[in-house]
C-alpha cells in the first residue's frame, strides 16, 4: 500500500503495480493524485548552478556558500514536504538566524492558528465519518481540491453512528460563491455574493438567536437554523475562500462556531491543501510558539508580518525554497523579488521556480521515493514508506547536509 | 441522454406493426432498452426513410457504448473520488469493511473500483438494475459530482 501525497488527506489504501519507470496499475488514487504519481515520469529536473548540469554534491556546497554569505536568508515553502524534513529546517534556520515562512501565511494560517491553538474546537477526521451527520463545506470545493473527502469521510461511507449515511442520517451543506461541483451534490447550496461571508454569518447567528436575519433569504436562513440545531455532531469545513473573505474578521467564525456549540457540538476542520502543511506549523508552533512568520535573527525568536513570505522576500538576500513553487502560486511582486535573490530551490519536480533558481537540487518524491511521515488535515499523523526504488536524496537528507556543512 | 420521443419522431409513423409491437411507440422504447434494431423496422429501410435512419443511427451511437445495465461511463470527465463506489449498495455488500467505511475495495467482486485515477465497471450483472427483478437504483449516478456516469 502506498500513500498518496497529492493533497491533505493523504490517502492510505493506494495499491500500486510498477513495472521499469512507469506505473503500470493503481487502484483507489483519485484522478489528483494520479497526476501527481504520473509527474514522477515526467518533469524530473537535475542539479543545476546557473543553468549548467553539476553534480549534486557540487549544488549542496554551492547551497551552503549562498546561505552562509547571506546577511539575511530566507527559508521557504515547507507544506509539500515530510516533517524530519521541516524538522531539520527549522533547526537550520535557527542556525542561520534566517527568517522562515510557509505557504499557510498567505493562505490558511489565520485559521489553522485558531485550531492549532485550541480557540477552536477541531475532531479528526474519522470522528467526521462515524459520528457527524451534518457537514458544511463554506468557501470550498472538495471535489476538486481533495477529491475523495466526500467518499471517504465527509458524505457517503458508512460510520459507527451513521449506518444509514447520506440516504438518511447525514446533510451535506455548501456555502460558496459559485454552484461547484461539490455544491451540486450537497443537500443544500447557499450562495453567498464575492464578500458576502460576514454578512452570511451574522445571519445565521440572528437565526441561532430566534432573530429575523438582516441579510440573505430568510425563508432560507431560516430553514438552514433548523438544520444546524437539529445536528448531533456537525463539522465546518473552511475552505481559502471564508478564509480570504473573512480576512481579520475571522473572529466571527469563532463567534458564531461558540454559538453552535451552545446548542450542540460543532467542530472546525480546516481544509488544508498541500499534503503537510499542518505538520509545518504544528512544528514550528511548539518550537517558536508561532506557526508561521518566524525570525531567528541574531538568536532571537521574533513573530509578525514583516517575517511574512510578503514582507521578507522584499528585504532577504537569499532564499531557499522547498515544497512549494512560490514563482507561480505568489502574486507577482513577491514573486519578482524572490526571483531577483539567490535562489536554491529544491524539488521534485521541475516548477517556476526550479526554473529560475540558481542553484537546483533535485529530491526525491515523499510517499514514493522516500518514506517519512505527514500530519494530515485533521491533525492525524500518516506515516509511509518508499515504494519505488530512488538514489535521489530526500528533503531530509539534503537538508541535513546542508545544515552540517554550514 | 436520448429520450424515446425523440426516437419516435424520426420513425415512419405508420403503424404497419410489422416490427412486432403494436406502436411506433412501443419500438421506440424497445430502441430506448436496445432490445431491438433499426432494422427490426422494415418500413425504416425504405430509401425514402434513408434520412431518418441515418439521424436515428447518430442519435442510437452512444447507446451502443452502455453496459448491459444501461451504464454509460465518461472517464474523461470523471475526478476518480470513488464517491460512486462508496455509494453503490452492492459494493457495500461485497466490502462492507471497505467500500462500507469509504475505502477502495480489494477484492473482485464489485461493480465499480476507481482505477488509474477514473472509474472502472466490472460484474455489471451484479447491478441492481440489472435483469428481470431489475429495480432502478441510481446511486452511483446521484453521487457523481461530473455527471461521469449516466444511465440510457
Ligand atoms: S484525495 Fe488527495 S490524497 Fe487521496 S488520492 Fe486524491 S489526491 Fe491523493
Ligand atoms: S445502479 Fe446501483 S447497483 Fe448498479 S452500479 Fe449503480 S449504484 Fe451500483
Ligand atoms: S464516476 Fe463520478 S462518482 Fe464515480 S469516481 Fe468518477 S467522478 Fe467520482
Amino acid at each position: 500500500m502506498a500513500v498518496c501525497t497529492g493533497c491533505s488527506l493523504l490517502c492510505e489504501d493506494i495499491e500500486l503495480t510498477l513495472k521499469t519507470g512507469a506505473i503500470s496499475q493503481v487502484k483507489n488514487l483519485c484522478r489528483k493524485g494520479h497526476g501527481h504519481f504520473q509527474a514522477l515520469f515526467t518533469e524530473r529536473i537535475v542539479p543545476k548552478i546557473d543553468g549548467q548540469e553539476v553534480s549534486v554534491d557540487q549544488a549542496i556546497t554551492k547551497a551552503v556558500d549562498i546561505l552562509r554569505n547571506a546577511k539575511h536568508p530566507l527559508l521557504y515553502g515547507w507544506s509539500n514536504s515530510a516533517l524530519e524534513a521541516q524538522r531539520v529546517g527549522i533547526d537550520l534556520g535557527k542556525k542561520l538566524g534566517a527568517t522562515i515562512d510557509d505557504t499557510s501565511s498567505f493562505c490558511q494560517g489565520i485559521l489553522m492558528e485558531l485550531v492549532l491553538t485550541g480557540k477552536l474546537p477541531t475532531c479528526t477526521l474519522d470522528d467526521v465519518r462515524n459520528f457527524a451527520d451534518t457537514s458544511v463545506f463554506w468557501g470550498a470545493d472538495p471535489s476538486n481540491s481533495h477529491p475523495r473527502l466526500l467518499s471517504r469521510f465527509a458524505y457517503y461511507p458508512r460510520g459507527s453512528k451513521r449506518q444509514k449515511s447520506y440516504e438518511e442520517e447525514r446533510n451535506c451543506l455548501v456555502v460558496d460563491v459559485r454552484k461547484s461541483a461539490t455544491a451540486k451534490l450537497c443537500s443544500n447550496y447557499f450562495r453567498v455574493p464575492p464578500g458576502g461571508d460576514a454578512d452570511f454569518i451574522a445571519s445565521v447567528i440572528d437565526v441561532l438567536d430566534g432573530k429575523i436575519p438582516k441579510y440573505g433569504d430568510k425563508k432560507r436562513m431560516i430553514d438552514l437554523g433548523t438544520i444546524l440545531r437539529k445536528t448531533e455532531y456537525g463539522v465546518i469545513f473552511p475552505g481559502v475562500g471564508l478564509v480570504y473573505a473573512l480576512q481579520d474578521k475571522i473572529e466571527l467564525l469563532k463567534t458564531l462556531v461558540a454559538k453552535l456549540n451552545e446548542i450542540t457540538t460543532f467542530k472546525v476542520v480546516p481544509m488544508v491543501e498541500h499534503y503537510n502543511m499542518r505538520g509545518f506549523n504544528q512544528l514550528l508552533l511548539d518550537d517558536s510558539g508561532s506557526i508561521n512568520r518566524v525570525s531567528f535573527h541574531s538568536g532571537q525568536v521574533t513573530h509578525g508580518p514583516e517575517n511574512s513570505i510578503m514582507a521578507a522576500a522584499k528585504i532577504c538576500d537569499a532564499a531557499l525554497v522547498i515544497g512549494s513553487d512560490p514563482l507561480s502560486s505568489l502574486p507577482f511582486g513577491t514573486a519578482k523579488s524572490l526571483a531577483g535573490v539567490s535562489l536554491i530551490a529544491i524539488d521534485p519536480r521541475r516548477s517556476l521556480t526550479t526554473d529560475a533558481a540558481q542553484v537546483v537540487i533535485p529530491s526525491a518524491m515523499y510517499g514514493l521515493e522516500a518514506g517519512g511521515s505527514a500530519i494530515r488535515m485533521d491533525g492525524v499523523r500518516i506515516e509511509f514508506e518508499p515504494i519505488v526504488k530512488s538514489d535521489l536524496l530526500s528533503d531530509e537528507q539534503i537538508l541535513a547536509r546542508i545544515k552540517e556543512e554550514i | 441522454m436520448v429520450g424515446a420521443m425523440e426516437i419516435y419522431k424520426l420513425l415512419p409513423t405508420d403503424a404497419c406493426k410489422e416490427c412486432g409491437y403494436s406502436s411506433c411507440m412501443a419500438l421506440a422504447v424497445a430502441l430506448l432498452n436496445r432490445e431491438k434494431k433499426l432494422e427490426d423496422c422494415p418500413a425504416l429501410l425504405n430509401p425514402k426513410y434513408a434520412d431518418k435512419f441515418k439521424k436515428l443511427k447518430e442519435l442510437l451511437a452512444p447507446l451502443e457504448k452502455a453496459s448491459e445495465t444501461g451504464l454509460i461511463i465518461h472517464p474523461e470527465k470523471c475526478f476518480g473520488c470513488g464517491n460512486c463506489v462508496v455509494a453503490c449498495p452492492v459494493n457495500v455488500a461485497a466490502e462492507p469493511t471497505r467500500c462500507g467505511i469509504g475505502l477502495g475495495p480489494q477484492g473482485d467482486r464489485v461493480i465499480l473500483a476507481v482505477e488509474d485515477g477514473v472509474v472502472k465497471c466490472m460484474n455489471v450483472k451484479e447491478c441492481r438494475r440489472f435483469g428481470p427483478n431489475k429495480v432502478m437504483c441510481n446511486a452511483c449516478t446521484v453521487t457523481c459530482p461530473s455527471k461521469a456516469i449516466e444511465f440510457v
